[in-house]
Protein backbone atom coordinates (compact mmCIF):
# COMPACT_ATOMS: atom_id res chain seq x y z
CA UNK A 1 0.00 0.00 0.00
CA UNK A 2 2.71 2.39 1.01
CA UNK A 3 4.76 1.67 -2.08
CA UNK A 4 1.85 2.44 -4.42
CA UNK A 5 1.27 5.72 -2.56
CA UNK A 6 4.87 6.65 -3.07
CA UNK A 7 4.75 5.71 -6.71
CA UNK A 8 1.67 7.89 -7.17
CA UNK A 9 3.25 10.94 -5.55
CA UNK A 10 6.59 10.65 -7.36
CA UNK A 11 4.91 10.18 -10.72
CA UNK A 12 2.89 13.37 -10.33
CA UNK A 13 4.88 15.04 -13.07
CA UNK A 14 6.71 12.16 -14.67
CA UNK A 15 7.65 13.97 -17.87
CA UNK A 16 9.11 16.99 -16.10
CA UNK A 17 11.05 15.11 -13.44
CA UNK A 18 12.67 12.72 -15.91
CA UNK A 19 13.35 15.58 -18.32
CA UNK A 20 15.26 17.43 -15.60
CA UNK A 21 17.16 14.27 -14.80
CA UNK A 22 18.05 13.87 -18.47
CA UNK A 23 19.28 17.45 -18.66
CA UNK A 24 21.34 16.99 -15.49
CA UNK A 25 22.80 13.78 -16.89
CA UNK A 26 23.72 15.53 -20.17
CA UNK A 27 25.45 18.35 -18.28
CA UNK A 28 27.31 15.79 -16.16
CA UNK A 29 28.54 13.85 -19.19
CA UNK A 30 29.86 17.08 -20.70
CA UNK A 31 32.03 17.74 -17.65
CA UNK A 32 35.35 16.40 -19.04
CA UNK A 33 34.72 18.44 -22.20
CA UNK A 34 34.07 21.54 -20.08
CA UNK A 35 37.34 20.97 -18.20
CA UNK A 36 39.15 20.70 -21.52
CA UNK A 37 37.35 23.46 -23.42
CA UNK A 38 37.71 26.26 -20.87
CA UNK A 39 41.54 26.29 -20.92
CA UNK A 40 41.79 25.74 -24.69
CA UNK A 41 39.11 28.38 -25.32
CA UNK A 42 41.03 30.61 -22.96
CA UNK A 43 44.23 30.07 -24.97
CA UNK A 44 42.33 30.94 -28.16
CA UNK A 45 40.95 34.11 -26.54
CA UNK A 46 44.43 35.21 -25.45
CA UNK A 47 45.75 34.61 -28.99
CA UNK A 48 42.79 36.49 -30.42
CA UNK A 49 43.54 39.50 -28.22
CA UNK A 50 47.20 39.27 -29.23
CA UNK A 51 46.43 39.41 -32.96
CA UNK A 52 44.17 42.42 -32.36
CA UNK A 53 40.74 40.84 -32.76
CA UNK A 54 37.95 42.60 -30.89
CA UNK A 55 36.20 40.91 -27.95
CA UNK A 56 33.08 40.74 -30.09
CA UNK A 57 34.84 38.97 -32.97
CA UNK A 58 36.62 36.49 -30.71
CA UNK A 59 33.36 35.53 -28.98
CA UNK A 60 31.50 35.48 -32.30
CA UNK A 61 34.01 33.06 -33.78
CA UNK A 62 33.61 30.74 -30.80
CA UNK A 63 29.81 30.92 -31.08
CA UNK A 64 29.56 30.47 -34.87
CA UNK A 65 32.61 28.43 -35.88
CA UNK A 66 32.98 26.42 -32.64
CA UNK A 67 35.93 24.31 -33.76
CA UNK A 68 39.00 24.38 -31.55
CA UNK A 69 41.84 23.43 -33.84
CA UNK A 70 40.51 25.48 -36.78
CA UNK A 71 40.13 28.57 -34.58
CA UNK A 72 43.66 28.24 -33.19
CA UNK A 73 45.01 27.81 -36.73
CA UNK A 74 42.99 30.85 -37.87
CA UNK A 75 44.50 32.91 -35.04
CA UNK A 76 47.94 31.83 -36.20
CA UNK A 77 47.12 32.76 -39.80
CA UNK A 78 45.80 36.16 -38.68
CA UNK A 79 49.06 36.76 -36.82
CA UNK A 80 50.94 35.90 -40.02
CA UNK A 81 48.80 38.39 -41.96
CA UNK A 82 47.06 35.80 -44.13
CA UNK A 83 44.28 36.80 -46.54
CA UNK A 84 40.63 36.10 -45.57
CA UNK A 85 40.25 33.52 -48.34
CA UNK A 86 43.30 31.58 -47.12
CA UNK A 87 41.81 31.46 -43.62
CA UNK A 88 38.42 30.32 -44.91
CA UNK A 89 39.85 27.59 -47.18
CA UNK A 90 42.15 26.33 -44.41
CA UNK A 91 39.19 26.22 -42.00
CA UNK A 92 37.22 24.23 -44.57
CA UNK A 93 39.97 21.63 -44.97
CA UNK A 94 40.65 21.33 -41.25
CA UNK A 95 36.94 20.92 -40.45
CA UNK A 96 36.06 18.59 -43.33
CA UNK A 97 36.49 15.61 -40.98
CA UNK A 98 33.20 16.56 -39.30
CA UNK A 99 31.48 15.36 -42.47
CA UNK A 100 32.48 11.79 -41.65
CA UNK A 101 31.35 12.23 -38.05
CA UNK A 102 28.02 13.66 -39.16
CA UNK A 103 27.50 10.74 -41.59
CA UNK A 104 28.41 8.24 -38.91
CA UNK A 105 25.87 9.69 -36.43
CA UNK A 106 23.14 10.28 -39.05
CA UNK A 107 21.33 6.93 -38.61
CA UNK A 108 20.92 7.73 -34.90
CA UNK A 109 19.25 11.10 -35.57
CA UNK A 110 16.11 9.62 -37.06
CA UNK A 111 13.93 10.59 -34.10
CA UNK A 112 14.87 14.27 -34.49
CA UNK A 113 13.08 16.88 -36.57
CA UNK A 114 15.03 18.63 -39.34
CA UNK A 115 15.46 21.67 -37.08
CA UNK A 116 16.80 19.52 -34.27
CA UNK A 117 19.19 17.82 -36.70
CA UNK A 118 20.33 21.24 -37.92
CA UNK A 119 20.97 22.40 -34.34
CA UNK A 120 22.67 19.13 -33.42
CA UNK A 121 25.03 19.48 -36.42
CA UNK A 122 25.87 23.06 -35.45
CA UNK A 123 27.31 21.76 -32.17
CA UNK A 124 29.11 18.73 -33.62
CA UNK A 125 32.76 18.83 -32.57
CA UNK A 126 35.42 16.14 -32.17
CA UNK A 127 34.60 15.94 -28.49
CA UNK A 128 30.81 15.94 -28.75
CA UNK A 129 31.12 13.32 -31.51
CA UNK A 130 33.32 11.20 -29.28
CA UNK A 131 30.69 11.26 -26.54
CA UNK A 132 27.65 10.80 -28.79
CA UNK A 133 29.05 7.94 -30.86
CA UNK A 134 29.39 6.06 -27.57
CA UNK A 135 26.02 7.15 -26.16
CA UNK A 136 24.09 6.33 -29.34
CA UNK A 137 25.37 2.74 -29.28
CA UNK A 138 23.76 2.22 -25.87
CA UNK A 139 21.68 -0.98 -26.08
CA UNK A 140 19.19 0.40 -23.52
CA UNK A 141 17.33 2.23 -26.27
CA UNK A 142 17.75 5.55 -28.04
CA UNK A 143 19.48 8.37 -26.16
CA UNK A 144 17.12 11.05 -24.85
CA UNK A 145 17.08 14.25 -26.88
CA UNK A 146 17.07 16.42 -23.75
CA UNK A 147 20.28 14.72 -22.60
CA UNK A 148 21.88 15.06 -26.05
CA UNK A 149 21.19 18.78 -26.33
CA UNK A 150 22.03 19.50 -22.67
CA UNK A 151 25.42 17.93 -23.30
CA UNK A 152 25.99 19.93 -26.49
CA UNK A 153 24.85 23.27 -25.07
CA UNK A 154 26.99 22.80 -21.94
CA UNK A 155 30.10 22.08 -24.02
CA UNK A 156 29.41 24.99 -26.39
CA UNK A 157 28.90 27.40 -23.46
CA UNK A 158 32.20 26.26 -21.92
CA UNK A 159 34.01 26.95 -25.20
CA UNK A 160 32.46 30.42 -25.57
CA UNK A 161 33.02 31.23 -21.90
CA UNK A 162 36.68 30.16 -22.08
CA UNK A 163 37.27 32.30 -25.20
CA UNK A 164 35.57 35.30 -23.61
CA UNK A 165 37.64 34.89 -20.47
CA UNK A 166 40.83 34.66 -22.55
CA UNK A 167 40.20 37.77 -24.60
CA UNK A 168 38.99 39.93 -21.69
CA UNK A 169 41.01 38.75 -18.72
CA UNK A 170 44.13 37.17 -20.14
CA UNK A 171 46.23 38.29 -17.17
CA UNK A 172 43.84 37.16 -14.43
CA UNK A 173 44.38 33.44 -14.66
CA UNK A 174 47.59 31.57 -14.15
CA UNK A 175 48.82 28.73 -16.35
CA UNK A 176 46.55 25.64 -16.26
CA UNK A 177 49.45 23.25 -16.85
CA UNK A 178 50.25 22.59 -13.17
CA UNK A 179 46.73 21.17 -12.62
CA UNK A 180 46.91 18.94 -15.69
CA UNK A 181 43.75 20.47 -17.18
CA UNK A 182 45.32 20.38 -20.64
CA UNK A 183 45.21 16.59 -20.46
CA UNK A 184 41.43 16.43 -19.84
CA UNK A 185 40.57 16.01 -23.54
CA UNK A 186 43.30 13.48 -24.45
CA UNK A 187 42.31 11.41 -21.39
CA UNK A 188 38.66 11.57 -22.44
CA UNK A 189 39.60 10.40 -25.96
CA UNK A 190 41.49 7.44 -24.48
CA UNK A 191 38.48 6.45 -22.34
CA UNK A 192 36.08 6.76 -25.28
CA UNK A 193 38.37 4.88 -27.65
CA UNK A 194 38.64 2.01 -25.18
CA UNK A 195 34.86 1.99 -24.70
CA UNK A 196 34.22 1.93 -28.45
CA UNK A 197 36.72 -0.72 -29.48
CA UNK A 198 34.59 -3.86 -29.56
CA UNK A 199 36.61 -6.19 -31.81
CA UNK A 200 40.17 -7.02 -32.69
CA UNK A 201 39.60 -5.65 -36.19
CA UNK A 202 38.43 -2.34 -34.75
CA UNK A 203 41.53 -2.23 -32.56
CA UNK A 204 43.75 -2.78 -35.61
CA UNK A 205 41.87 -0.19 -37.67
CA UNK A 206 42.08 2.33 -34.83
CA UNK A 207 45.81 1.80 -34.38
CA UNK A 208 46.33 1.91 -38.16
CA UNK A 209 44.39 5.16 -38.49
CA UNK A 210 46.36 6.75 -35.64
CA UNK A 211 49.74 5.68 -37.01
CA UNK A 212 48.82 6.69 -40.56
CA UNK A 213 47.59 10.08 -39.33
CA UNK A 214 50.89 10.55 -37.45
CA UNK A 215 52.89 9.44 -40.51
CA UNK A 216 51.06 11.85 -42.78
CA UNK A 217 51.62 14.66 -40.27
CA UNK A 218 55.35 13.90 -40.21
CA UNK A 219 55.37 13.80 -44.02
CA UNK A 220 54.05 17.36 -44.01
CA UNK A 221 50.40 16.61 -44.87
CA UNK A 222 49.42 18.56 -41.79
CA UNK A 223 45.84 19.61 -42.54
CA UNK A 224 44.58 16.58 -44.42
CA UNK A 225 46.13 13.94 -42.18
CA UNK A 226 43.12 13.23 -39.94
CA UNK A 227 40.53 12.90 -42.69
CA UNK A 228 42.81 10.95 -45.06
CA UNK A 229 43.84 8.48 -42.36
CA UNK A 230 40.22 8.03 -41.26
CA UNK A 231 38.90 7.38 -44.76
CA UNK A 232 41.68 4.94 -45.65
CA UNK A 233 41.51 3.02 -42.36
CA UNK A 234 37.69 2.85 -42.23
CA UNK A 235 37.55 1.71 -45.87
CA UNK A 236 40.13 -0.99 -45.14
CA UNK A 237 38.13 -2.04 -42.08
CA UNK A 238 34.91 -2.28 -44.09
CA UNK A 239 36.69 -4.28 -46.83
CA UNK A 240 38.30 -6.74 -44.41
CA UNK A 241 35.10 -7.24 -42.43
CA UNK A 242 33.15 -7.91 -45.62
CA UNK A 243 35.74 -10.40 -46.88
CA UNK A 244 35.94 -12.22 -43.58
CA UNK A 245 32.18 -12.58 -43.19
CA UNK A 246 31.97 -13.86 -46.79
CA UNK A 247 34.72 -16.39 -46.15
CA UNK A 248 32.97 -17.64 -43.03
CA UNK A 249 29.63 -18.23 -44.71
CA UNK A 250 30.83 -19.68 -48.04
CA UNK B 1 43.01 42.85 -40.80
CA UNK B 2 40.36 45.33 -39.71
CA UNK B 3 37.45 44.19 -37.54
CA UNK B 4 34.93 44.40 -40.41
CA UNK B 5 36.98 42.17 -42.71
CA UNK B 6 37.57 39.85 -39.77
CA UNK B 7 33.82 39.67 -39.14
CA UNK B 8 33.20 38.68 -42.77
CA UNK B 9 36.03 36.13 -42.55
CA UNK B 10 34.41 34.63 -39.44
CA UNK B 11 31.07 34.37 -41.25
CA UNK B 12 32.83 32.58 -44.12
CA UNK B 13 34.58 30.24 -41.68
CA UNK B 14 31.24 29.52 -39.98
CA UNK B 15 29.63 28.66 -43.32
CA UNK B 16 32.36 26.30 -44.56
CA UNK B 17 32.41 24.63 -41.13
CA UNK B 18 28.65 24.23 -40.85
CA UNK B 19 27.95 22.74 -44.29
CA UNK B 20 30.08 19.58 -43.86
CA UNK B 21 28.75 19.23 -40.31
CA UNK B 22 25.09 19.42 -41.28
CA UNK B 23 24.82 17.98 -44.79
CA UNK B 24 25.26 14.26 -43.98
CA UNK B 25 23.09 14.48 -40.84
CA UNK B 26 20.26 16.17 -42.73
CA UNK B 27 20.39 14.03 -45.87
CA UNK B 28 21.42 10.58 -44.64
CA UNK B 29 19.36 10.25 -41.45
CA UNK B 30 16.09 9.36 -43.17
CA UNK B 31 17.34 6.79 -45.65
CA UNK B 32 18.79 3.34 -45.09
CA UNK B 33 22.34 3.12 -46.36
CA UNK B 34 23.80 0.26 -48.40
CA UNK B 35 25.75 -2.39 -46.47
CA UNK B 36 29.29 -1.37 -47.48
CA UNK B 37 28.60 2.28 -46.51
CA UNK B 38 27.20 1.16 -43.15
CA UNK B 39 30.29 -0.97 -42.58
CA UNK B 40 32.55 1.94 -43.51
CA UNK B 41 30.71 4.29 -41.14
CA UNK B 42 30.87 1.76 -38.31
CA UNK B 43 34.67 2.08 -38.38
CA UNK B 44 34.65 5.88 -38.49
CA UNK B 45 34.41 6.55 -34.71
CA UNK B 46 37.41 4.42 -33.75
CA UNK B 47 39.43 5.55 -36.79
CA UNK B 48 38.79 9.29 -36.46
CA UNK B 49 39.26 9.43 -32.68
CA UNK B 50 42.55 7.59 -32.99
CA UNK B 51 43.63 9.70 -36.00
CA UNK B 52 43.07 12.79 -33.84
CA UNK B 53 44.62 11.45 -30.64
CA UNK B 54 47.72 9.53 -31.72
CA UNK B 55 49.56 12.36 -33.54
CA UNK B 56 49.07 14.60 -30.48
CA UNK B 57 50.69 11.93 -28.28
CA UNK B 58 53.47 10.69 -30.59
CA UNK B 59 54.34 13.94 -32.36
CA UNK B 60 53.06 16.86 -30.27
CA UNK B 61 55.10 19.42 -32.20
CA UNK B 62 54.84 17.71 -35.59
CA UNK B 63 57.99 15.75 -34.71
CA UNK B 64 58.24 12.29 -33.14
CA UNK B 65 58.94 12.77 -29.45
CA UNK B 66 59.81 9.73 -27.32
CA UNK B 67 61.76 11.80 -24.81
CA UNK B 68 60.95 11.90 -21.11
CA UNK B 69 59.49 15.37 -21.45
CA UNK B 70 56.60 14.08 -23.58
CA UNK B 71 54.50 13.49 -20.45
CA UNK B 72 51.21 13.01 -22.31
CA UNK B 73 52.61 9.94 -24.09
CA UNK B 74 53.94 8.23 -20.95
CA UNK B 75 50.88 9.07 -18.88
CA UNK B 76 48.68 7.68 -21.68
CA UNK B 77 50.62 4.41 -21.65
CA UNK B 78 50.05 4.11 -17.89
CA UNK B 79 46.43 5.18 -18.23
CA UNK B 80 45.51 2.74 -21.01
CA UNK B 81 45.63 -0.54 -19.02
CA UNK B 82 43.93 1.14 -16.05
CA UNK B 83 41.16 2.35 -18.33
CA UNK B 84 40.75 -1.08 -19.97
CA UNK B 85 40.54 -2.68 -16.51
CA UNK B 86 38.22 -0.16 -14.81
CA UNK B 87 36.17 0.97 -17.84
CA UNK B 88 35.55 4.16 -15.88
CA UNK B 89 35.05 7.30 -17.96
CA UNK B 90 35.38 9.91 -15.22
CA UNK B 91 37.98 7.83 -13.39
CA UNK B 92 40.20 7.81 -16.48
CA UNK B 93 39.89 11.57 -17.01
CA UNK B 94 40.53 12.39 -13.34
CA UNK B 95 43.44 9.98 -13.04
CA UNK B 96 44.97 11.21 -16.31
CA UNK B 97 44.90 14.82 -15.16
CA UNK B 98 46.24 13.79 -11.75
CA UNK B 99 49.14 11.82 -13.26
CA UNK B 100 50.07 14.70 -15.58
CA UNK B 101 50.03 17.14 -12.68
CA UNK B 102 52.07 14.73 -10.54
CA UNK B 103 54.66 14.12 -13.28
CA UNK B 104 55.10 17.85 -13.80
CA UNK B 105 55.46 18.42 -10.08
CA UNK B 106 57.94 15.55 -9.62
CA UNK B 107 60.08 16.10 -12.71
CA UNK B 108 59.46 19.77 -13.29
CA UNK B 109 58.82 19.31 -17.02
Amino acid sequence: MHSTDNAATTSDMPGQASRQEKIASGVRQALPVVLGYIPVGFAFGVLGAKVGASVFNVVLMSVLVYAGSAQLIAAGLLAAGAAPLTIIVTTFIVNLRHMLMSASLAPHLRNMSKWEQALFSFQLTDESFALHSGRFQDPHGPAAKAETFALNVTAHCAWVFGSWLGVTASTLIADVRPVGLDFALPAMFIALLVAQTHSRLQLCIGLGAGLLSTGLLLAGVNQWNVILATVIAAALGAYLEERWTNERCC
Amino acid sequence: MDQRTLLLTILGMALVTYIPRALPALTLSSRSLPGPVRRFLSFVPVAVLSALLLPSLLAPNAQLDFSGSNIFLWVSLILLPICIKTRSFFGTVAMGMGLVALARWLFGV
